[in-house]
């Protein structure tokens, strides 16, 4: 066991210092740094010192250890279009992309999972038709086509909710932002939350059909059955419960993809997350935002996918037995 | 382009006699299940007339939505025919600049394909020439471009596609956006679908170089590349069609994504996501048109692309027949 898991932790840092590679690959040849510091009537020593003093004149690997070395210390230098430490710019956003994320994620997992379990026990009915039929829909509708679309219908035509924005945000503690505690901030919070739940929503609901169909038919079900247990206590105590554990290892693995897609949701909706700042730094070629916010999705997904590995290691018999021979 | 009609695929790949791909299509079995799934055939039509309007969208578009001289701003923003104030010259109305939107829907139908179809074809000779090698060479080559793959296929291919995209801008920034967006989308694309096929042709072709042609070939004493090129890819390449059909969904997605979001196409060469995102701007004025056509189109292009995906992987998989 302790083998397996040093050898994904290693590996796992290979793949961070890869993702490092590549943000710093980006930082040394896509665009000078010094240009972007001076005006154009700054003299040439002066430009020089500067190069000198940003160590741009070291050898490539010196420079890519201090790239890693600050890295570790989150420190990605200042940002081309804000001039401020894009540590702090990302810190100052997270708490937004954080909240949506989480409340997309929340929904997805619950409506996902009651419209699996419905569609699975009636498999006839008309609703479970139609079910099945907005999930094939939320397959193919891109992201923003959605939010597009939930924003003429919500926010235009019936007028119930906001648009864009947050809303109204209390603060709480040093740097935490928070939309959970007013009313405009969790009506802000409708719409972008379900625009970027709903694809997860739809992969969670077939994932729990599918299952679902599949435990139903096993052999304890029949017993169940069998021994005369009440419905409603086989479908939710026997049934559900052995559906779960894939759900919730899928949804895990989901968290990572819904913050990425959150980039496009809070374009359309002009949420002030970390995605809308990267949008931009893409936009306006800030290379040391793209490279931290790289970092920090690497960094996400690396761990998310470590922990995944690790728990199956321990929750799988078959996978200890393997590692042990 | 794949256009993915069967008649259609066979004239693509017509040349390629020895492929499996080919005898499978002029298998009957194949026509027959394509004309008993009316779903399947509505799909291919559509796709169908999508490429077809595409190609010939200056033929088929009324008006050149980009000819200056033929568009007139007191022509800006006139609904669909059938509501009050609508044009009969313009059907489904115009957008903001006073352009016909059925026209300026067919230029941007042709912008998005072509960008689709280039990028998942370059996704394609990337995929299966990385397969094709990791699969034959084996040994080191095989474990770094898998570790490469297993590492992109950890994140999400719309992210990589604009982290490319953004890397792309800053190195061609001295040209204009008009020049260099359509290359650098197409690359974007292109690097970010690879995988899949990679892994498809890879795990082939460790099937097929153990077999008996490919070792009297290297016993006549043909080079490697020769016989990847011409033994192995023919015998290995069936798959690739249906990834290729499904891809381009994706990579229309992708695109109008990625054109929604400002990094793709600009506004004076739109595709359907430039399209849409004008229309956005419009959508609180109440001009639902500007967005909604483009957006339509987008959705049953891509719902029509998948379903059609869906079905050629069904009829070519024979355990599923």
């Amino acid at each position: 066991m302790l083998a397996f898991v040093i050898r994904r932790i290693m590996q796992s840092a290979a793949v961070m210092l890869a993702v490092a590679l590549i943000a710093f690959l980006m930082f040394r040849f896509v665009g000078d740094p010094v240009n972007q510091m001076v005006g154009v009537d700054t003299p040439q020593e002066e430009v020089a010192r500067l190069r000198e003093s940003l160590g741009l004149n070291d050898p490539t690997i010196v420079q890519f250890g201090r790239f890693i070395g600050n890295a570790l210390r989150f420190d990605f230098g200042v940002s081309y279009q804000f001039r401020q430490p894009v540590t702090r710019l990302l810190a100052e956003r997270a708490p937004a992309t954080l909240e949506l994320a989480f409340t997309a994620a929340a929904f997805a997992l619950v409506v996902g999972l009651i419209m699996g379990v419905y569609c699975a026990l009636r498999r006839d009915s008309w609703l479970a038709q139609l079910f099945q039929a907005i999930s094939l829909i939320g397959v193919s509708l891109p992201t923003f086509l959605i939010g597009i679309l939930l924003i003429y219908l919500f926010a235009v035509v019936l007028g119930w909710l906001p648009s864009n924005g947050r809303g109204q945000v209390v603060k709480i503690g040093d740097w935490w932002t928070t939309g959970f505690l007013t009313t405009s901030g969790l009506r802000a919070l409708v719409l972008p939350a379900i625009t970027l739940g709903l694809f997860q929503m739809t992969l969670i609901m077939r994932l729990v059909r599918a299952e679902m169909l599949e435990v139903m038919r096993t052999d304890y079900i029949k017993f169940a059955k069998a021994r005369g247990l009440r419905t409603r206590s086989i479908h939710f105590g026997h049934a559900l419960k052995n559906t779960l554990i894939p759900v919730i290892t899928i949804a895990g693995l989901q968290l990572g993809s819904i913050i990425a897609f959150a980039i496009i949701t809070e374009t359309v909706f002009n949420w002030p997350g970390m995605g809308l700042l990267f949008l931009k730094a893409v936009q306006n070629v800030d290379i040391p935002i793209m490279a931290a916010y790289l970092m920090l999705i690497g960094l996400l997904f690396v761990l998310i996918n470590l922990l995944v590995d690790l728990t199956y290691g321990l929750v799988d018999p078959r996978l200890r037995i393997a590692m042990r021979s | 382009m794949p256009t993915p009609t069967p008649e259609e695929v066979k004239g693509l790949v017509g040349g390629g006699a020895g492929s499996p791909v080919i005898r499978k299509i002029l298998d009957s079995d194949i026509l027959h299940s394509f004309r008993s799934s009316k779903l399947t055939m509505v799909a291919a039509t559509i796709v169908f007339l999508c490429f077809f309007g595409a190609l010939f969208a200056p033929l088929i578009a009324p008006f050149d939505p980009f000819d200056p001289a033929k568009v007139f701003l007191s022509d800006a923003s006139i609904p669909p025919v059938w509501q009050q104030g609508g044009d009969p010259r313009f059907v489904i109305g115009t957008d903001d600049q006073g352009r016909d939107m059925f026209s300026a829907i067919l230029y941007g139908l042709r912008v998005s394909l072509a960008v689709g179809g280039l990028g998942v074809l370059l996704a394609a000779v990337i995929g299966i020439t990385l397969g094709l090698v990791a699969g034959y060479m084996g040994g080191r080559i095989d474990a770094i471009i898998m570790r490469v793959a297993d590492v992109q296929l950890t994140f999400p291919a719309i992210l990589i596609a604009l982290l490319i995209d953004g890397v792309a801008q800053g190195l061609f920034r001295g040209l204009p956006r008009e020049q260099s967006a359509i290359p650098v989308l197409v690359i974007s694309i292109g690097l970010s679908f690879w995988v899949q096929y990679a892994r498809t042709i890879r795990g082939s072709t460790l099937v097929e170089k153990n077999k008996d042609y490919v070792h009297a070939a290297r016993l006549v004493g043909l080079p490697a590349p020769i016989i990847m090129l011409r033994h192995v890819l023919p015998n290995v390449i069936g798959p690739v069609l249906v990834i290729l059909t499904i891809n381009l969904g994706l990579a229309v997605i992708t695109e109008a994504t990625l054109s929604f979001l400002g990094v793709g196409l600009p506004p004076t060469q739109p595709s359907l996501g430039t399209l849409i995102s004008i229309g956005n701007k419009y959508l609180f004025s109440g001009d639902w048109w500007i967005v909604a056509f483009p957006g339509a189109t987008l959705a049953i292009l891509v719902l029509a692309v998948n379903l059609l995906g869906d079905w050629l992987r069904d009829a070519l998989n024979p355990r599923l027949r």
